[in-house]
């Protein structure tokens, strides 16, 4: 491969990564708040991206709704989901053992993969083409629609979410609960409603990854959620989980990985430089690249 | 205003307080004293809602308050400064103070209540931009209380706030409690310095082990032989 060419591919090769890695970041950054708040790996989160996807598969075919509905007709079905799977799974066990809450979670998720596959069978589905695929060449870059929309879609989801935590009472809510539960309730705070909240807004991003996804690669399946759940824990460990600006790295930095791993070497590899990615960040920085020595709360 | 009424609460299987019954009349400064343990802290944080008794009555303004959770009662007018402190480390001055506020429907009024907050505090208002974690201990002092006021309260109570603090700084805090007491707030205050919190106190409950040992003026129990000894030194 002479230089011209390899240059070639690696920028190509980051056009795909920062793609497919919006895609993980929005999925990481549900698992980062929700592990900011509760300390809990919500493990079902994986499957909440695949219920968004089937809510935006049946909003764009059964209700003839065109993206920017659907897309917004599957976060809000994400959300009720995510508040009622706190509600009922996760809120009886607030002050359980971690691991109950662990193994609670993982329990979520095969209840959300088979179940789906008894309502919508497991047989995968075709995502309608909502949107005409457009292939734009610049001097030999291939980038197409979908790839812009995904991007467009994900920081624009990611610059609200910052808005939210950042400025609104509610972000500042949040921010207070996850630093010091006891503390945000001498101010007032219902620790309770807050959760909530935070599960509704991290289900919702999970669901516009998985309607992004559907229109990029046209397929879903009720366990689509695996792999790409996942590679966003891995990615919002690589940020340092609890971190949002981390989780949004992780999740870029991943995608881009991968895509050369797959450009440079074989697709096949993808997946293991994922998680060697972990295990390397384990071993060397388990508080992540954005986390500071965590401070153990007495 | 508030008057607890024979409470019992465990922390698993220990049993933290004993039975422990006081009262606060508006206007007053009260405090607890005594020992390491004695039960001071978890006494406030029963209050607050944090813990529930097992048995007794909490009644806050002719209401029954205990078990209810903590967000209801702080939405009552009864407000804690922690011990500890416990501000929001990682955001800024400002911040905190708003979720001070965080219940108050009458926004209108929260710009006169900052004035105020910082009238009492200029040093906040220097650094209101400021991270908190970055302030000193004597400031995070501060920002606690400028917090809780922040929520308007009727009934402040207060966790060691001169806990770690310098003494010239300790003069300060209790010159501020002595003043936001003389605005209109009742204050019930739990001390390791004895002699601080007496000298302002109107009336006094000593603990020990989860009981109340002795209670009475302030002025009685600093003068007591039996007080004296254990607990200002001689």
């Amino acid at each position: 491969m002479d230089a011209s060419s390899f240059l070639h591919q690696l920028v190509q090769q980051l056009i795909n990564g920062i793609s497919l890695g919006s895609i993980y970041a929005l999925v990481a950054l549900g698992y980062t708040m929700v592990y900011g708040i509760i300390k809990l790996i919500n493990f079902a989160h994986g499957d909440i991206y695949m219920l968004g996807a089937y809510a935006g598969f049946f909003a764009t075919t059964i209700l003839k709704l065109s993206f920017l509905p659907a897309l917004v007709f599957a976060m809000v079905v994400a959300a009720v989901a995510g508040i009622i799977i706190e509600r009922l799974a996760y809120r009886p066990l607030r002050n359980a053992p971690r691991i109950a809450v662990l193994i609670t979670a993982i329990g979520v998720s095969l209840l959300l993969e088979y179940g789906m596959m008894l309502f919508v069978t497991p047989q995968p589905r075709t995502f309608p083409a909502v949107f005409s695929a457009t292939v734009y060449n610049f001097g030999g870059l291939i980038v197409n629609s979908q790839q812009v929309l995904i991007l467009v879609t994900a920081v624009f989801l990611m610059v609200t979410l910052t808005y939210i935590v950042q400025k609104t009472m509610v972000g500042k809510a949040m921010r207070a609960v996850s630093y010091d539960m006891d503390a945000a309730r001498l101010m007032g705070i219902d620790v309770d409603k807050v959760i909530s909240y935070t599960f509704a807004l991290g289900s919702a991003l999970a669901a516009a990854a998985g309607v992004l996804v559907g229109v990029y690669y046209n397929s879903i399946d009720p366990l689509m959620g695996i792999m790409p759940g996942l590679k966003a824990f891995v990615a919002a460990v690589l940020g340092g989980i609890g971190i949002l600006p981390g989780a949004m790295l992780g999740g870029v930095l991943l995608g881009v990985v991968e895509a050369m791993v797959s450009g440079f070497f074989s697709s096949t590899f993808r997946d293991a430089a994922a998680f060697a990615i972990l295990i390397i960040i384990l071993l060397f920085r388990p508080s992540g690249l954005l986390g500071k020595n965590i401070r153990e709360k007495v | 205003m508030l008057s607890i009424q024979n409470i019992d609460v465990y922390y698993g299987a220990i049993h933290a307080l004993k039975g422990i019954s006081l009262d606060v009349t508006e206007g007053e400064i009260v405090t607890l004293i005594g020992a390491n343990g004695a039960g001071k802290s978890t006494t406030l944080r029963t209050i607050s809602g944090l813990l529930k008794p097992k048995s007794g009555k909490i009644v806050y303004e002719g209401k029954e308050i205990a078990g209810l959770p903590a967000q209801q009662i702080v939405g009552m007018g009864l407000s804690q400064v922690p011990e500890g402190r416990r501000i929001f480390a990682n955001m800024t001055v400002m911040e905190n103070l708003e979720l001070g506020a965080y219940l108050r429907k009458d926004k209108e009024n929260l710009a006169g209540d900052l004035k105020n907050v910082f009238a009492k505090f200029p040093r906040l208002e220097e650094r209101k931009a400021q991270v908190a974690g970055t302030l000193s201990g004597g400031e995070q002092q501060m920002l606690a209380m400028g917090r809780a006021l922040m929520s308007r309260p009727r009934l402040l109570l207060l966790d060691e706030p001169s806990m770690g603090l310098a003494p010239l700084l300790v003069k300060e805090i209790f010159s501020i409690i002595k003043e936001i007491n003389e605005g209109g707030t009742t204050i019930l205050l739990v001390e390791q310095n004895a002699n601080m919190a007496l000298s302002i106190a109107d009336r006094a409950y000593v603990l020990e082990t989860g009981r109340v040992i002795l209670s009475g003026p302030a002025k009685e129990l600093a003068a007591s032989e039996e007080v004296r000894k254990a607990y200002l030194g001689g």
